[in-house]
């Protein structure tokens, strides 16, 4: 019978509050700072995914111009910075952004998960054992901990299936992003990955656009009414665009028979194909 | 007069002490009148389970008017029941309909120990109001009345917030199981006012570290504003974190430099 009675004055904390940390680290050491920093990054990986989706259209304009694009990005800063050094630069601070989004996700929710479940719950129950009626939570902002991996893992297929050339679906050739993305996207398969991954991303992106709001206390009643208008447009304008890719793809708009450079598999080739073919073009 | 009673099922749930086991019991509630709070219907019950020499059912009460904050109660899934900006005691039969089946539950979080039946310690929010919610006054005469101006929009705002009445319900549906909408209210109701500015980045700090302490993290889900019978505006969960984050990035030895 040596069963422990909760002292009901004194209940037990669910943390052991450490020393703070000087500037910024304390930030880190509180829940409401990491959400902040949730947000900041939030909105630093939303600026990625529109400048993405923006600069991902070139690629209606053909296999050439698609490739002077992926060349422009390696040549970013031009003539003052090294080439590829501003890129690199930049993916190490998407690569943070993304490590702490993570990590604050997942710390918060295992906070979340120790205040919730405990004694006073039916065995093995976190929740209401009667049952809970949702009011206010969506389906977007109850799946934000499932969409958060979805998109972690699509996003590893796609730097394996696009950047890496690492899935055999592909005929991967380095140096010629049409020829990859036309022959990746033109499997339906993988149409469907990206399409499901890209509504997963869209549902994301409709909390997460509302809910930074709140994290990072903008909240003016002015605007108020404003966000989530704008979540949901800023959701559909990205779900809209990112799906038209392996729409397109598999419609045949995009379609690796107009690749002029198909044939060549070297980089040091397709690249001086496409010059040429750029050089005519200018005319 | 019968045709203004209903007969009603109730699971009800019980527990006889802090470390025993719950379960789920069902009662059936014979003519109840729907002019009858939800409480007076639970003391029409627990009378009749009394007459049958049964152990009534424990659950909180005090002013039954909708401003002190004891009554609790999870009702279908949603604290203090369907209705929007009422407490369980401001809830009437009239509600529900003759043949309905009705789930109560206490309120639910870690910090919140069952005590018995639907009865809950919410001593956790407690040690948050502690941590802060207070001002520092000199004591003496009475002040000249309008002493300290303070603008009517903060006044407002203040007012707003101090009307949370801490009855626990925006932690009970919480999917989280955080006390966001409370400790914001509490910080809020003080942090708008002049009176409460010298305690100001202390307030935020303290009583949001006593928070973490106890409960869990807000997703912004909107679910503690639907369940607050006084309609504590979010706004105030947003207030408090901009505070929060303003009061770790200042150096408090340059205080009256903001």
């Amino acid at each position: 019978m040596a069963q422990t009675i909760p002292d009901l004055r004194n209940p037990q904390p669910i943390r052991n509050r450490k020393k703070p940390l000087p500037f910024p680290f304390n930030v880190w050491q509180s829940a409401i700072g990491r959400k902040w920093i949730m947000a900041l990054t939030g909105v630093g990986l939303l600026g990625f995914v529109i400048a993405h989706m923006i600069g991902n259209f070139h690629v209606l304009e053909g296999p050439a111009k698609f490739h002077e694009y992926a060349e422009v990005l390696r040549d970013l800063g031009g003539g003052i910075i090294p080439r590829m050094w501003l890129l690199w630069i930049l993916r190490l601070g998407l690569i943070a952004m993304f490590g702490l989004h993570i990590a604050a996700a997942y710390t918060t929710k295992e906070i979340s998960r120790k205040a919730s479940d405990g004694a006073n719950f039916m065995d093995g129950q976190k929740s209401y054992p009667g049952g809970r009626d949702y009011v206010a939570a969506n389906y977007a902002s109850r799946t934000m901990r499932w969409t958060g991996p979805i998109i972690l893992l699509y996003l590893i297929f796609h730097l394996a299936d696009l950047t890496w050339g690492l899935l055999p679906h592909t005929n991967y050739v380095k140096g010629d992003p049409y020829n990859n993305l036309s022959t990746s996207l033109g499997n339906l398969p993988v149409a469907i990955i990206y399409i499901a991954a890209n509504i997963a991303l869209a549902l994301h992106i409709f909390h997460g656009t509302w809910s930074l709001f709140q994290s990072l206390g903008l909240n003016n009643p002015k605007y108020n009414n404003a966000r989530k208008g704008l979540a949901a447009g800023l959701a559909g304008v990205i779900l809209l665009g990112n799906l038209s890719f392996p729409i397109l793809t598999q419609v045949g708009v995009i379609d690796n028979d107009k690749n002029e450079c198909a044939q060549f598999t070297e980089q040091a080739e397709n690249t001086e194909c496409f010059e040429e073919l750029l050089s005519h073009g200018g005319e | 007069m019968s045709e203004n009673n209903i007969n009603i099922t109730l699971d009800v749930w019980r527990q006889d002490g802090p470390a025993d086991k719950g379960r789920f019991e069902t009662y059936e509630a014979k003519e109840i009148s729907t002019d009858s709070s939800f409480l007076e219907m639970l003391d029409v019950v627990n009378e009749r389970l009394i007459d049958d020499e049964k152990m009534p059912i424990t659950f909180e009460s005090d002013c039954r008017e909708g401003i002190c904050g004891t009554c609790s109660l999870m009702i279908n899934g949603q604290a203090h029941g369907p209705n929007k900006g009422q407490a369980t005691c401001q809830l009437h039969m009239r509600t529900f309909k003759n043949g309905d089946h009705i789930t109560v539950e206490p309120f639910r979080a870690k910090s919140f120990p069952i005590i018995k039946d639907l009865a809950v310690s919410r001593a956790a929010m407690d040690k948050i109001q502690h941590a802060g919610g207070y001002i520092t006054v000199s004591t003496g005469s009475a002040p000249d009345a309008n002493l300290t101006p303070v603008p009517k929009e903060a006044a407002d705002m203040a007012f707003d917030a101090a009307a949370c009445i801490g009855c626990g319900a925006c932690v009970a549906a919480c999917p989280n199981s955080a006390a966001q909408l409370f400790t914001s209210a509490k910080v809020q109701h003080l942090n708008l006012l002049p009176q409460g500015q010298s305690e100001r980045w202390m307030r935020v700090e303290q009583m949001v570290d006593t928070m973490e302490d106890y409960f869990g993290t807000c997703t912004n889900h909107g679910e503690c504003y639907e369940a607050c019978p006084k309609e504590i505006s979010l706004d105030f969960i947003a207030f408090m974190n901009r505070d929060y984050v303003k009061a770790k990035i200042k150096n408090r030895k340059l205080a009256g430099q903001n």
